[in-house]
């Protein structure tokens, strides 16, 4: 297909556990263990899961912001993890990133007048002055700040202020992909949707693509296009948006939709509470990461690892039931 | 600016808490008190610093010396002003030349996490040895003087700015804005200049003040020792070594010189404090 923009394929990121100068371990923390997805121009995918399960690890790797162990990225039709640092500088600002915290985001020393033209500087470093001027304050409006506040601070700004400077400060290199860390989880829910309207706005105008990451199912219903759930380092389920919500197939999908809060409090519904922690990801189970938490985890799900397998156009799942008499069960609770 | 009542910045709000503080202020009147008698002691001194007068010699305080003289008849009022010029230039060069070594390998050592580990063994080998005998060590292979004593005073402070550094370095570098900004792909010395160096200022000032007693009276101890200034040089350690031996029949002689460097070291302690608070009022 023509219109991919992102092919990531079998993308591990590990990081050693180390134990002191002449203690190294083998051990690893197994962040992100063989994620493969794709997005298409223009597209928003959603990547949820619960903390701590490899989804902004996975964001930052596709950037090489963390250097990936292994797999492959293909970006704009070209391998990104075999190039060299300097050759993928230029592509960098392709993809740019806007961050959970508003608050950590920014240079408090810098302007904004000054992070933004820093960035402009990457785009064209021959831009003269008054270009600079001009596009700072096109880009603050682009994101719905007055042009006027070029010359203060970060901390005279508010939350929602801040994050749509991290906004105007991605869009200022023309990317053609943000990822999305949680941009929202820190601010009020009012303003929480005022940000969620200025990304989509941006998005038609700009065709942009968005890896979108939360963990607030609410949130990647109402952005996303398709939708991935992460576990432990990998992804369970991945699907459009109205056929995950209508027929979410592996259990931990379930688990999690059954925990989003309804409207309607006469509604019936069950509620399918998890057992247990999450396993640490530096000693993920064998078999099925997901099986020492499910009530329908058989003996294959402890022994072998399944692969995703395609549902139904677009809808891959990797779970062993899947298929099977037990399928049947789970896709009845959800309806 | 169109808002009248914008937030104070920075560093508006740090002057403004730090002359609120009694303390520092005291800090600072003190040093600027050394400053100016030594830059203006071939003015302002009563006597020329060499001159001898045989006829006064050892003679305690009085108006004509307000101080008193040492052994060889000379004022000591006039060469403790001119003894301020040595020891606090000497402060000035060594602060400044182990604030450049110092933050550049604080830096790297903070950032590039690969030579971390060899910069702060290194440090730490430094900093098992006193540093004083430290100092001592430097100049029994360089050689006694006052250019060796402040290469030995380097070398031995620098461990303290290495570890400060890198450690405010290791926290600012995991925030989202440098990762913000390695996203653009601006270059590693871009970063570190402008988003990292900004951002450690206040711990460096900090300790580059507090630095600044300790190079003085580093300098003196090495003096009074004989491996720094060598006499008749008018250092302050210098002359309480002199004075030592003299200390049953003229105390004058060491002991204003003592005071000399007390105090002066005392204000940029006071000050030193005065900056921390001032710079992270959360922490007093």
């Amino acid at each position: 297909m023509s219109d991919i923009l992102l092919s990531v394929n079998d993308l591990k990121t590990y990081f050693p556990i180390s134990k002191g100068m002449f203690r190294n371990s083998d051990e690893v923390i197994k962040a992100v263990d063989g994620v493969s997805f794709q997005l298409r121009k223009g597209e928003t995918l959603g990547l949820v899961g619960e903390s701590g399960c490899g989804k902004s690890t996975t964001g930052r790797s596709i950037m090489r912001l963390i250097e990936p162990t292994g797999g492959t990225i293909e970006f704009e039709r070209q391998n990104i993890l075999d190039m060299s640092a300097a050759r993928f500088r230029p592509l960098r600002k392709r993809m740019q990133i806007v961050f959970q915290d508003p608050y950590a985001s920014l240079n408090p020393r810098m302007t904004v007048q000054g992070a933004l033209e820093e960035a402009l500087g990457v785009k064209d470093p021959q831009m003269s002055a008054k270009e600079r001027r001009d596009q700072v304050k096109e880009l603050l409006q682009m994101v719905g700040l007055n042009a006027q506040y070029a010359t203060r601070f970060p901390h005279e700004f508010s939350g929602g202020q801040r994050q749509r400077i991290g906004i105007a400060r991605a869009l200022a290199v023309e990317p053609s992909l943000i990822v999305a860390d949680e941009p929202v989880s820190a601010l009020d829910v009012s303003i929480q949707a005022q940000i969620v309207n200025l990304l989509q706005d941006l998005q038609q105008r700009l065709g942009l693509s968005y890896l979108f990451i939360s963990h607030d199912l609410g949130v990647v219903r109402h952005i996303s296009d398709r939708i991935a759930v992460m576990y432990l380092g990998r992804i369970v389920e991945i699907a459009s948006k109205k056929d995950l919500f209508a027929r979410p197939l592996h259990p931990y999908t379930v688990a999690l939709m059954s925990a989003v809060p309804k409207a309607n409090p006469f509604r019936k519904k069950e509620r399918i509470v998890l057992s247990g922690d999450v396993p640490s990801p530096a000693n993920v189970p064998v078999g099925c990461a997901f099986h020492t938490r499910c009530s329908y985890a058989t003996d294959v799900c402890r022994t072998v690892r399944p692969v995703a397998t395609l549902a139904s156009p677009q809808h891959y799942v990797a779970c062993h039931l899947y298929g099977t008499e037990g399928m049947k069960y789970i896709e009845n609770r959800t309806n | 600016m169109v808002n009248s009542n914008r937030p104070e910045s920075y560093w508006g709000g740090m002057g403004k808490r730090l002359r609120r503080n009694k303390t520092a202020m005291a800090g600072v009147v003190i040093l600027i008190v050394f400053t100016l008698g030594s830059l203006l002691a071939p003015v302002i001194a009563p006597h020329p610093v060499e001159q001898m007068n045989f006829n006064s010699r050892l003679s305690a305080p009085s108006t004509t010396h307000l101080l008193g003289t040492d052994d060889f008849g000379r004022d000591i009022f006039s060469r403790l002003l001119h003894g301020g010029r040595i020891s606090l230039l000497m402060g000035l060069i060594t602060v400044v030349l182990s604030t450049l070594i110092g933050v550049t390998l604080g830096i790297i050592a903070g950032y590039y996490r690969r030579v971390d580990l060899f910069i702060m063994q290194g440090m730490d080998i430094l900093m098992s040895l006193p540093a004083l005998l430290l100092a001592i060590a430097v100049i029994a292979v360089l050689g006694p003087g006052l250019t060796n004593a402040m290469i030995a005073v380097v070398i031995a402070v620098i461990p303290s700015y290495v570890r400060v550094v890198r450690s405010a370095v290791l926290s600012i570098r995991e925030k989202e804005y440098v990762e913000a900004v390695r996203a653009l792909g601006i270059r590693d010395w871009q970063i570190l200049l402008k988003h990292i160096l900004p951002n450690i200022l206040s711990p460096i000032i900090v300790l580059s003040t507090i630095q600044f007693g300790v190079s003085i009276l580093a300098a003196a101890a090495l003096s009074f020792l004989g491996l720094g200034a060598q006499p008749p040089m008018p250092e302050w350690g210098a002359m309480v070594f002199v004075g030592k031996a003299f200390l049953s029949q003229a105390w004058w002689m060491s002991i204003f010189p003592g005071l000399a460097i007390m105090l002066v070291v005392l204000g940029f302690n006071l000050l030193g404090d005065g900056l921390r608070d001032a710079f992270d009022p959360k922490t007093r």
